[in-house]
C-alpha cells in the first residue's frame, strides 16, 4: 500500500463531493486527505484526494470514478513531477522560556506566528507534506495542543495544464 | 404560455417518446397525476412499487427501449429501491421518476420524506433532486441519455413537490449538457486488429457472450463473427438467446448451474473472446483456476469491468455491435491480404463433440414417479418452440428454465442475474407483455418468489396483461433447501412453504384470474394446452412438482470450476469419499474442500 494523489475536476454541483467521497468509502478505500475548491474555470471544481491503496485497486476506482456523470477528468500527480502544498495551523504550549526557542523553529520553516496567548502559541506554515511533519516533530516535545491541517493540494509541474488536452470537454455540450 | 412543473414532467415523457409508464401516486407526486390523464402516454398502475420497478425492468428487458417508474415520495421511493438495485445490476435502461416533499421541507424530517438520492447514489448510474422548475425537460432528457447509453442502467429524478406545482416554460433541449459524459462505442483500431490476428491463431478458442451482446443488438454480428472463423461460443445467464440454443456451434450455458460441455470448454480454452460480459463470479468460479490456459480479449462498453477480475492480453473498450463489426471487416481482410489461414480447430471441435455426447443435461423422470419440475420446464420449452418470452424468478426453477428451455432470439429470456431478486418475475412479464403484446409471455417462477409480489396479479387482470403464470412448487425454498442438503448435512432450517397456502387456484380466482392444477407428469401437456388456450385474462398454473430435486450441474461456491458435479449421485459419491458426519448432525466441515459452502455466497 501505498500513498497516491489524485487531482479531480468535477462540475460544481450540489452532491458532487459526496459522490466521489461515498464512492471511496463504499470501495474500502482510505482517504488521507481531501481538498476541493474552485478551478481557473467556471462552473469547474478540482478536488485532490490523497489515497493510501495498491496500484491495482486504486486503478479501478479510478476506473469507477470516471463512470460518475458529474466527473470530468481524473489525473494521478506523482510525487516526482507535481509540486504539493499543504497549509497547517498548530496551537503549541509556550511559556516566557520556551516562547523563543519556539519562534526560532518557526523562523527556520519559514512559519508566521498568528496568535499569541499567555501559554501557547499558534503558527502557520505552508509546505509539503514532509516539512510540516518536519515541524511537527520539533514542536512535539513543547506540547501541541491542536494541529490543523488542510489538506494537500498538487499541481504538476511544467507548463502544461490539466485542462488542457484529451479528457476534458470545457464546451457544455454532449 | 406558461406551465406547471408537473405538466413539464409529463410534456417531457412525451418528448423521449415515452408510451407507458409504470406507476403509483401519492402525495408528493400528485400534481403530476393529473396532467397525466390527458396525455397520451398509458399509465399502468401496480400495487406496490416495487411492482412498477420491476415492470419497468421487464418493459425495457423485453423492447430494449427504456423502463418508466413514476412513484411518490418517501415509501413510495424506498420501496422501488431493490428494483433500482437490480436495474443497476443487470444494466437495465429504467428512469424513475420520484416526488419529493417541498424544497424547503427537504431535509427537515417532513412527511413521507426520504432522501432517496443520497440512498439511491450507490445503485444508480445517476441521479438528480431537481431545485428548479425551468430544469425539468434537462434533467428528463439527460435521464433518458445517461439511462440508454454506454452501459445502461437505472437513472432518479427526484421532484419536490413545490417545483411540480411551479410555473415553467417548457423547451426541449436540443443539447445535452454532459461534458463528463461520454461512452466509447468504437474500438481501438490496434487492439482489434490484434485480437483478429489472436482469434485465426488460437486451437481452442471459445467466444464467451454475455449480457452486453443482447443490450448493443449485436446478436447479427456475433453469429457473423463466429460463423466466419468457425468459433464455438457459450452464451451466459444474461446472453441466452444471443446466439440460438439450436446453432451448431452453441455449446450451452456457463457457469454455476451451467452446461458441462461449457464450463468445461471455458476451462480448457487457449484464448477467451469475452464479448459484453464481465467475468462474474458465478462463471469463473474461484479466479485463481478460471481458464488458466487461455489468452484473454476482453470487450466491453465499461472500462472499469476490464482488468477487474481478470487481467485481458487485449483489451477494447466499446459498443458490441460495431467493434464486433470492426472485428468481422480485420479478419476478413486478414484471411484475403496474407497467407494467414485461420489454424485448424478440427481436433477442438472433436472434442468438443465428444464431450457434448458424454455429458448431456439430465432429467430423471419416471413415468409412475413424483413430477419432476424439469418435466414442466421441458414442456414448456417445447411448448414455445423457440418463440416467446420466458420470464423467471430466482431460485432452482430460474436455473432449470435457463439450462432446458431452448431460447433461439434474444430478449426472449427475462430474469434477474446480478442481484437475484426473488419477486422479480410477475411484475417483470407484466412489464414484458406490456412492451411485446404480440408475444406469448411466460411466466416460470418458484413458490417461494411468487410470493414476494404476487399482488401484481391484480395489476395483470384489471390492465387486461394475460401472461401465462407456471409456478413450480416444491413447497419449498428449493435453492436454499438444497444448500443445507448438500453443505449443511440435510439440516434443513426455515425452507418449508406449505404447497397449498395459499391455494393457488383459490388465489387466481380471487384475482379474477384463471387457476389451473396439476400434479402428475401424464397431465403436463393438456395442462399447458389449457393454459395457453385461455387468451383473455393472466393464468396462474399450480405445477406440484418434487421437492427433493436438485439443481446440476453444479460448481460450489468459490470451487474451481474444474470441480463441476453432474449428478446428486456423483455428490453424494465424492462428499462420503471425504465426509465423516451423518445426516442430521452439523454438516460443513466434514465435506472435501472443494465441496464446502465457505465463505463465498
Amino acid at each position: 500500500m501505498s500513498k497516491h494523489t489524485l487531482s479531480v475536476l468535477v462540475e460544481n454541483k450540489p452532491g458532487v463531493l459526496a459522490r466521489v467521497a461515498s464512492l471511496f468509502g463504499r470501495r474500502g478505500f482510505n482517504i488521507d486527505s481531501l481538498a476541493v475548491g474552485p478551478t481557473e474555470v467556471d462552473d469547474i471544481s478540482r478536488m485532490t484526494i490523497v489515497v493510501d491503496a495498491a496500484q491495482a485497486p486504486l486503478e479501478q476506482v479510478t476506473k469507477q470514478l470516471n463512470k460518475l456523470v458529474n466527473v470530468l477528468k481524473i489525473v494521478e500527480l506523482g510525487h516526482d513531477c507535481a509540486v504539493e502544498r499543504e497549509l497547517q495551523l498548530v496551537k503549541v504550549t509556550a511559556s516566557g522560556v520556551t516562547r523563543s526557542e519556539i519562534i526560532e523553529i518557526a523562523q527556520v520553516f519559514r512559519s508566521k506566528v498568528v496568535d499569541v496567548d499567555v501559554d501557547s502559541l499558534t503558527l502557520e506554515a505552508t509546505g509539503s507534506p514532509e516539512k510540516l511533519a518536519a515541524m511537527v516533530r520539533l514542536l512535539e516535545p513543547y506540547g501541541i495542543r491542536e494541529l490543523v491541517r488542510s489538506g494537500m493540494i498538487a499541481v504538476g509541474r511544467g507548463s502544461k495544464s490539466i485542462t488542457e488536452g484529451r479528457g476534458v470537454r470545457l464546451d457544455r455540450t454532449a | 404560455m406558461t406551465i406547471t412543473g408537473a405538466q413539464a414532467v409529463i410534456k417531457s415523457l412525451e418528448a423521449a417518446g415515452v408510451d407507458v409508464v409504470f406507476g403509483h401516486p401519492g402525495g408528493a407526486i400528485l400534481p403530476a397525476y393529473d396532467p397525466m390523464i390527458d396525455s397520451p402516454i398509458r399509465h399502468v398502475l401496480a400495487r406496490h412499487e416495487q411492482g412498477a420497478g420491476h415492470m419497468a425492468e421487464g418493459y425495457a428487458q423485453a423492447t430494449g427501449r427504456v423502463g418508466v417508474a413514476i412513484v411518490t415520495s418517501g415509501p413510495g421511493a424506498t420501496n422501488l429501491v431493490t428494483a433500482l438495485t437490480d436495474a443497476h445490476m443487470d444494466s437495465v435502461p429504467v428512469v424513475a421518476i420520484t416526488g419529493q416533499v417541498t424544497t424547503s421541507s427537504v431535509g427537515a424530517d417532513a412527511f413521507q420524506e426520504a432522501d432517496i438520492t443520497g440512498i439511491t447514489m450507490p445503485v444508480t448510474k445517476h441521479n438528480e433532486l431537481v431545485r428548479d422548475p425551468d430544469r425539468i425537460p434537462s434533467a428528463i432528457a439527460e435521464a433518458f441519455h445517461i439511462a440508454a447509453t454506454g452501459r445502461p442502467g437505472p437513472v432518479l429524478v427526484d421532484i419536490p413537490k413545490d417545483i411540480l406545482n411551479a410555473q415553467t416554460t417548457f423547451t426541449w433541449p436540443d443539447r445535452l449538457g454532459l461534458p463528463g459524459y461520454k461512452p466509447t462505442m468504437r474500438g481501438h483500431s490496434k487492439m482489434v486488429r490484434e485480437a483478429a490476428r489472436e482469434i485465426l491463431t488460437a486451437r481452442q478458442p471459445v467466444v464467451y457472450a454475455g449480457g452486453g451482446i443482447i443490450k448493443a443488438n449485436a446478436h447479427a454480428e456475433l453469429r457473423r463473427l463466429i460463423e466466419l472463423v468457425e468459433l464455438p461460443v457459450v452464451t451466459t445467464l444474461m446472453a441466452r438467446g444471443a446466439l440460438p440454443d439450436s446453432h451448431p456451434q452453441h455449446l450451452g450455458m456457463p457457469g454455476m448451474h451451467g452446461h458441462w460441455t461449457a464450463v468445461t470448454a471455458l476451462q480448457k480454452a487457449d484464448l477467451l473472446i469475452a464479448l459484453g460480459s464481465r467475468f462474474d463470479d458465478r462463471v469463473t468460479g474461484n479466479l485463481a483456476t478460471f481458464a488458466q490456459r487461455a489468452r484473454v480479449i476482453h470487450l466491453d462498453i465499461d472500462p472499469a469491468e476490464i482488468g477487474k477480475n481478470r487481467e485481458p492480453d487485449i483489451p477494447i473498450v466499446g459498443d458490441c455491435a460495431i467493434v464486433i463489426g470492426q472485428l468481422v471487416e480485420a479478419i476478413q481482410s486478414l484471411l484475403a491480404d496474407s497467407n494467414q489461414r485461420r489454424a485448424d480447430l478440427s481436433s477442438w471441435w472433436a472434442q468438443l463433440r465428444a464431450w457434448q455426447s458424454e455429458h448431456p443435461l439430465r432429467v430423471d423422470q419416471s413415468p409412475d414417479g413424483p413430477l419432476k419440475p424439469q418435466t414442466v420446464i421441458r414442456a414448456i420449452g417445447e411448448k414455445l418452440d423457440g418463440n416467446g418470452i420466458v420470464v423467471a424468478g430466482v431460485g432452482q426453477h430460474q436455473m432449470w428454465a435457463s439450462q432446458h428451455i431452448r431460447f433461439e432470439r434474444p430478449r426472449s429470456w427475462i430474469n434477474s442475474g446480478g442481484l437475484g431478486t426473488m419477486g422479480f418475475c410477475v411484475p417483470a412479464s407484466i412489464g414484458a407483455k406490456v412492451g411485446r403484446p404480440d408475444e406469448t409471455v411466460v411466466a416460470i417462477d418458484g413458490d417461494g418468489s411468487f410470493q414476494m409480489t404476487l399482488q401484481e396479479l391484480a395489476t395483470a387482470r384489471t390492465e387486461n396483461v394475460p401472461v401465462i403464470i407456471c409456478v413450480i412448487n416444491n413447497g419449498s425454498l428449493g435453492m436454499v433447501r438444497q444448500w443445507q442438503e448438500l453443505f449443511y448435512n440435510k439440516r434443513f432450517s426455515q425452507v418449508d412453504l406449505p404447497v397449498d397456502i395459499p391455494d393457488l387456484v383459490k388465489l387466481a380466482d380471487a384475482y379474477g384470474c384463471v387457476g389451473l392444477r396439476c400434479t402428475r407428469s401424464e397431465d403436463v401437456g393438456s395442462t399447458l394446452e389449457k393454459a395457453f388456450a385461455v387468451g383473455e385474462v393472466p393464468v396462474v398454473v399450480d405445477f406440484r412438482v418434487d421437492t427433493t430435486e436438485k439443481v446440476f450441474p453444479m460448481v460450489p461456491a468459490g470451487a474451481s470450476n474444474d470441480d463441476i458435479i453432474e449428478s446428486a449421485e456423483e455428490w453424494y459419491a465424492k462428499a462420503s469419499a471425504g465426509a465423516k458426519g451423518a445426516a442430521g448432525e452439523p454438516g460443513g466441515a466434514s465435506l472435501p474442500e472443494s465441496m464446502r459452502e465457505g465463505d463465498a455466497v
